[in-house]
């Protein structure tokens, strides 16, 4: 049995990677906030983890090549969605930047548990190798 | 690592903002500036922002099967500078030097009240992204002490 990083460290870097994408994304919402006709977006979290979940699961197909078609499960639709605004202004745009801002920082959070739990599998490891 | 485009998209944030308090800050300052002619009166200056897509960044990279819905964006971007086309204000002031013939100066179309509420909407603007700016410095730092005791 080989052991391999990929599954001594499980989903959560998989989980570090999607918070760093959301990451990204809401902090676009937030530099156009003042953006006519700007809609705000966001990601289907639960849908990246399962995408990331099947293919550490061994079944998906890799996509080696920029070209290659994504068969995994949910790939019809994107992981980017748009948010439905509870009252969008009158020049188009769908950011609430208040409820954006808490997002992000609750997203800031999240990866910083998602942080904790890899370095814990790291901290794990090397205390395995040394045998303390 | 794409921590780094959040730099990006939040500098451009940022860029467009102080953009925005530079327009405002003539708009104010020369709210008062008179003049004779229609021609030549100064008239408010207002941005347009509008959104980058990462595809016109890299048009290179956008590959088969890659839809416009998966690029995240980056940032904003200011297309120009528009003149307002409000009325100007035309006063009856026959003892002001650039009076013309009839006695009339022309005042800009410079709306203060407006010109304040954008000034704080920008600086408040502003704000978010350096504190989206400070939120990512700090993932970033923490992503460097991985594997540390």
């Amino acid at each position: 049995m080989a052991i391999t990083f990929d599954k001594a460290l499980g989903i959560h870097q998989h989980a570090l990677e999607a918070r760093v994408k959301r990451a990204e994304v809401l902090a676009n919402n937030l530099a156009n906030a003042d953006t006519p006709g700007f809609k705000a977006r966001d990601m289907d979290f639960q849908a990246m983890m399962q995408k990331a979940q099947d293919s550490m699961s061994g079944f998906g197909m890799e996509k080696t090549h920029p070209g290659h078609m994504d068969t995994s499960a949910g790939a019809s639709d994107s992981d980017l969605l748009y948010r439905v605004p509870n009252q969008p202004s009158v020049d188009g745009n769908t950011v609430d930047s208040q409820a954006e801002q808490t997002r992000f920082m609750r997203n800031a959070m999240d990866y910083q548990a998602s942080f904790q739990f890899l370095n814990s599998k790291f901290t794990g490891l090397t205390k395995a190798l040394k045998g303390e | 690592m794409s921590l780094g485009n959040i730099f990006d998209i939040a500098g451009s944030g940022m860029t467009a903002q102080s953009l925005r308090l530079n327009t405002t800050a003539s708009n104010i300052a020369n709210a008062e500036t008179a003049s004779s002619s229609t021609d030549t009166t100064y008239r408010a200056r207002k941005p347009v922002f509008s959104a980058i897509q990462q595809s016109m960044l890299n048009p290179g990279q956008q590959a088969f099967g890659a839809q416009g819905s998966e690029d995240a964006g980056a940032g904003v971007r200011v297309e120009g500078i528009v003149e307002s086309e409000a009325e100007l204000q035309m006063r009856y002031e026959p003892n002001h030097p650039a009076a013309n013939a009839d006695g009339y100066v022309f005042y800009p179309n410079v709306n203060v009240v407006e010109e304040m509420a954008d000034m704080m909407s920008s600086s408040r603007s502003f704000q978010m992204n350096v504190d989206i700016m400070n939120t990512a410095k700090s993932m970033m730092q923490r992503i460097l002490t991985l594997g540390q005791q």
